[in-house]
């Protein structure tokens, strides 16, 4: 089970939350002027990356708010938290 | 023979204190200290079991965790019967009864031996090219035959009666072992003054040194250095210890799982009293103080009972007073066999031979056995035995220069005990996905990089002088707990040279001797081999094809063998096979422990409505949605459910039918900005609903299917009472939540789960209103002031109410939401008042059918996560005037429109009895062979008492421009004739409601 750092509450197990998939998928201010592939490239294309991947969770039985994580998915090692409407941590940042 | 292998003196157990028990259901006597194991080999009974597959007569061969031969199963009675236990591990207790498995009729005669004689014939793969012909043989004959002859002990079929625990908890340094490596760790970190725990699976804390009396350290007796080590760790109220505690498995951040055994052990466990704790530890830190395994030689029949592991015999001598027999050969390619010749020779016992391959061996224990006298041919190899049901004989050969065999030598004995060195025990430093190097001089796999915060100590990275491992077991304490190493201890252990040999023992005995690399798995070093011949490269493929290291055992006593034939046989070296994957659990594990508490009433939580009682002492019958115990329906005398719903159905038509409502799920959305909030998320339109009434809502996801739909009031301008399936709550409020905190943080709203604060009294049917009428304060009832999909605040029965006026049956109907507390007084008074009205409670069931009657979709069995809202006949509901809502741009999609989408119809079968099997298929034509095309299926189907004919619902292809058309529905050798209609069989223009 896997430890997992909630920005507003502090680190707490996997079983508080809720996975949220990709992370940094705005939704379109207009969807409506948005030809059809530009829409599926929002709907449905996701990142499978091996390696860090920028994903959303949700406290659910904490704080119940929605973050951002970093996580290796060859690893399973969270390199950061951080707050939704954050950027993305700069890797080399985190690094050092 | 009774005690008759029992030693005079010595060892950790108590001789005054006889333990009686059987086996196979002959009496024994053992003494207190004892293991199962210990105490038949102190009778003399070596023979404990039959190999798995050639049913050949073994003997115990280690003295722990890794004894792959001694599996019996241990039963207390009915439901308390556990296989595959070790008998090394099985402590002693009065009365304890065991059985041997895998033979019929007995352990000594045991038919299935014939499978010994057929071995030429069932090599590994046996089974893979065997059967592969006539292939109908597969499931009449050849699987049911293979799947009766698998598996080991036979799992008792009576529920288990105990009952198992589980805790969390945590730690700044987990030690794992309390071996001298274990327990060097554990004191040093526990003076970093943090949390510390030490679990070992032994009954008790000293690991190897158990079987070392003789060795000093710190100027103690190997005993008395474990007693005040752990005597300090037991002062400090920080520190943890557990016995018989086996870490199991290695989870992803530090959280290890670990079996304590409570009471296995007892003879007479408190009544009640739990039988296993399941731990799972959260550790900052992990130090694996596992130790090590040692390594059969793999020679010709290296199975026979007799035939054990030097260390193990070791073991049972030092710490059990047992001697393995009374004239022993010692063959060996290791230091450590010299000790267990030295001890033995010094309690009596008639080495008959040190066979050593090694051609020169040397060091102070080979020197000290010489010393002793004992007899000691180097550069020998072990190249067979003799003997039945117990070895007789050792077969000797010399290994000459050319690499070639001298000829042999049988030498008389009734043990022969072996070592090939040993492997260190990298089971859990694996399973936390650690990298692992290798060792060419130890031949070993050592931890190398890691993957967790976690470090390995002593005999499980490679160190096995005792003085290193003690300084390294305390350097890894001291440095999980973040302090300096205390100073190094000393002792008196003299050290042997770590360098063993693995793989096949040369021979001369042609191609047909069986050598076994894995006992557990009855795979010899031929299996292997012909695995290689045939192909198999990857030891991952080897191990499947030949069965090595595979089941319990996970190859700890065979991996480094049977890499050893492979590397031998691929003339490849070792680092470049590669080792299979350890998996957990390093011994098995009761699924008692790991099910714990979560069994019957608390397998999965149950939630029931504030009305439930009312339901149960009306004999209702009950069905699971989701965690829910919703009332099915109210039979009546011997009324079944198709006769308890027509009547409950033409009540409600008829009169009236109250219905506990209470599992819909609600949502309360409040602030500034609900409306608009509702506007975007929700299809419907909602800045004009006015306060006070109520909107059919649905919500699609992005992609513009229905996903969830529900009444939605408004109670204040800035206020909505939404509602959801009862399914569909924690899911739509998850979603509006995401929503919120992601996409529109702008947004001023909030939403709060209500489900669980109001009963819902659903009142359905033409005398609903009469009913309500003289309950209500504050309240108009009248269709003027409280029309159909209005709402209105007051009390009932003076209990503060939101009333809603909605119906879900096409009848006039009211639902009514009291605070929970107050939901089954509310329900008993209105009960009382409609007495007079002939008031009948209704079930699920009823309601089902009396929506299907006027039409009304239930999300989850009309649609499927492909419809529309359009699809489903609600294109309606859309606010077509709204820039956006979730799912708009979807349904844009012109897929989305396209004519031939499934969509809602209603379905008459020709013969008006015929109910259609809900899922069933719907087909153009008469006479179609499978596969054919399908072009719907039905969704809803029941018969309707009101309408006195079956009715369907059914998604169907182009459905809506079919109206009038005969379809067919596939059923058995036919078709079922059905008529297309609109989805609304009753009352079709409302008129019911609108009263």
């Amino acid at each position: 089970m896997l430890v997992i750092t909630c920005p507003y509450c502090g680190p707490r197990p996997e079983i508080e939350f809720a996975h949220g998939g990709e992370a940094h998928i705005a939704r379109p201010q207009d969807p409506s002027s948005l030809g059809v592939e530009d829409w599926t490239e929002f709907l449905y294309m996701r990142a499978n990356p091996k390696g860090l991947h920028a994903e959303r969770w949700r406290h659910l039985h904490g704080c119940a708010r929605f973050f951002n994580a970093l996580r290796d998915t060859t690893t399973d090692q969270f390199v950061a938290t951080y707050r939704t409407g954050e950027p993305r941590p700069d890797l080399a940042a985190v690094k050092a | 023979m009774s005690g008759s292998f029992r030693t005079g003196i010595g060892g950790r157990i108590r001789r005054e204190r006889t333990v009686r028990f059987r086996f196979d259901g002959v009496t024994y006597a053992g003494v207190e200290g004892d293991t199962l194991a210990s105490a038949l080999l102190a009778n003399g009974v070596h023979l404990m079991g039959r190999s798995f597959k050639y049913h050949r007569p073994r003997g115990v061969l280690g003295a722990g965790a890794d004894e792959p031969n001694a599996l019996v199963e241990v039963t207390r009675g009915a439901g308390r019967t556990v296989p595959n236990v070790r008998a090394t591990q099985v402590e002693l207790y009065e009365g304890l009864e065991a059985r041997s498995q895998n033979r019929w009729p007995s352990l000594a005669l045991d038919v299935g031996a014939v499978n010994n004689l057929m071995a030429p014939f069932i090599p590994a793969g046996f089974y893979y090219k065997t059967f592969m012909w006539p292939r109908k043989a597969w499931d009449a004959l050849y699987e049911p035959v293979i799947r009766a002859a698998a598996g080991l002990g036979h799992a008792p079929t009576a529920p288990d009666p105990d009952t198992y625990l589980n805790r969390y908890a945590h730690c700044e340094v987990l030690v794992i072992g309390a071996g001298p490596a274990g327990l060097s760790a554990a004191l040093a970190a526990s003076r970093g003054g943090g949390r510390v725990m030490l679990v070992d699976e032994q009954c008790e804390p000293g690991g190897s040194l158990l079987a070392e009396p003789d060795v000093r350290i710190d100027g103690l007796s190997s005993r008395d250095w474990i007693a005040r080590t752990v005597a300090e760790l037991q002062a400090n109220p920080r520190v943890t210890l557990l016995s018989r505690a086996t870490a199991f498995g290695y989870f992803a951040h530090n959280m290890i799982a670990v079996n304590e055994r409570l009471s296995d052990h007892l003879a007479q466990p408190a009544a009640g009293a739990p039988r296993e704790r399941l731990w799972q530890i959260r550790a900052g830190e992990v130090v694996i103080a596992a130790g090590a395994h040692e390594r059969p030689l793999v020679f010709p029949d290296n199975d026979r009972p007799g035939i054990l592991l030097a260390g193990a015999a070791r073991t049972y001598l030092n710490r059990y007073g047992v001697l393995p027999g009374r004239r022993v050969v010692i063959a060996t390619g290791h230091d450590e066999a010299y000790r267990t010749a030295i001890d033995l020779s010094r309690a009596g016992v008639e080495v008959a031979v040190i066979a050593d391959l090694r051609p020169r061996p040397t060091g102070p224990l080979v020197e000290q056995a010489r010393a002793l006298g004992l007899a000691i041919r180097t550069g020998c190899a072990i190249t067979g035995s003799r003997g039945g049901l117990r070895v007789t004989h050792a077969r000797l050969s010399a290994i000459l220069a050319a690499g070639k065999l001298g000829p042999p030598d049988e030498i008389a004995c009734d043990a022969v005990l072996m070592s090939g060195g040993y492997t260190p025990s990298v089971h859990l430093f694996s399973q936390s996905r650690g990298k692992l190097r290798w060792d060419e001089a130890l031949s070993a796999f050592l931890p190398d990089v890691s993957a967790e915060r976690e470090r390995s100590a002593g005999a499980c990275r490679g160190i096995f002088a005792l003085d290193a491992v003690l300084a390294d077991g305390a350097a890894a304490g001291a440095a999980a707990a973040g302090i300096d190493a205390p100073p190094a201890l000393r002792s008196t252990a003299v050290d042997a040279d770590p360098a063993g040999v693995m793989g096949a023992v040369p021979h001369d005995r042609g191609p047909d001797a069986r050598a076994f690399v894995d006992w557990q798995n009855d795979v010899t070093s031929k299996d292997l081999k012909l695995a290689v011949r045939e192909g198999f490269q990857s030891v991952e493929h080897v191990k499947r094809y030949t069965t090595n290291g595979m089941a319990t055992d996970q190859g700890k006593t065979s991996n480094i063998n049977a890499l050893g034939v492979l590397a031998d046989e691929l003339k490849r070296p070792v680092e470049k096979i590669g080792l299979t994957t350890f998996r957990m659990p390093y011994t098995p594990v009761t699924f008692g422990v790991l099910a714990g508490m979560a069994r019957g009433d608390l397998f999965d939580p149950v939630r029931t409505t504030p009305i439930h009682g009312w339901a149960v002492e009306n004999g209702a019958v009950f069905e699971d949605v989701s965690l829910w115990k919703r009332a099915r329906y109210f039979p009546q005398g011997a009324e079944d459910m198709e006769a308890a719903v027509r009547r409950e159905c033409l009540a409600v038509r008829s009169a009236c039918g109250i219905f506990d409502a209470s599992t819909l799920g609600k949502i309360e959305v409040v602030g500034r900005d609900a409306a608009e909030f509702m506007n975007r998320f929700y299809i419907n339109a909602w800045t004009k609903l006015g306060v006070g009434r109520c909107r059919y809502g649905v919500l699609c996801r992005e992609d513009g299917f229905v996903m969830d739909d529900g009444v939605v009031g408004r109670i204040a301008q800035d206020r909505f009472h939404v509602t959801t399936t009862t399914g569909g709550a924690a899911r739509v409020l998850n979603m509006m939540e995401d929503y919120l905190q992601t996409e529109w943080p702008e947004l001023d709203v909030w939403f709060t789960s209500t489900t669980e604060e109001w009963a819902v009294i659903a009142l359905q049917g033409p005398k609903a209103r009469d009913i309500l009428s003289g309950l209500v304060e504050g309240i108009d009832l009248s269709p003027e002031a409280l029309p159909h999909m209005a709402l209105a605040e007051g009390h009932i029965c003076g209990v503060p109410t939101r009333l809603f006026r909605v119906s879900f049956s096409g009848e006039l109907g009211f639902e009514i939401n009291v605070p929970a507390d107050q939901g089954r007084t509310v329900w008993e008074a209105v009960w009382a008042a409609g007495q007079p009205h002939g008031l009948t409670p209704y079930g699920t069931e009823t309601m089902h059918v009396l929506r299907a009657e006027k039409g009304f979709i239930i999300v989850g069995q009309e649609t499927d996560g492909t419809a529309t809202p359009d699809d489903v006949a609600l294109s309606w509901a859309v606010g077509k005037a709204k820039p956006d809502y979730v799912g708009k741009r979807s349904l844009a999609r012109p897929s989305m429109s396209a004519p031939d989408r499934k969509q809602l119809v209603g379905l008459l079968t020709e013969v008006p009895e015929t109910v259609l099997q809900e899922g069933a298929q719907i087909v153009a034509s008469r006479g179609l062979k499978a596969p054919m095309p399908v072009i719907g299926h039905v969704t809803s189907s029941y018969y309707s008492a009101v309408l006195g004919r079956s009715i369907a619902l059914a998604m169907v292809s182009g459905g809506r421009a079919r109206m009038g058309e005969t379809l067919y529905s596939p059923h058995g050798a036919g078709e079922i004739a059905v008529k297309v209609v609109g989805p609304v069989f009753h009352d079709p223009e409302g008129a019911r409601v609108n009263v």
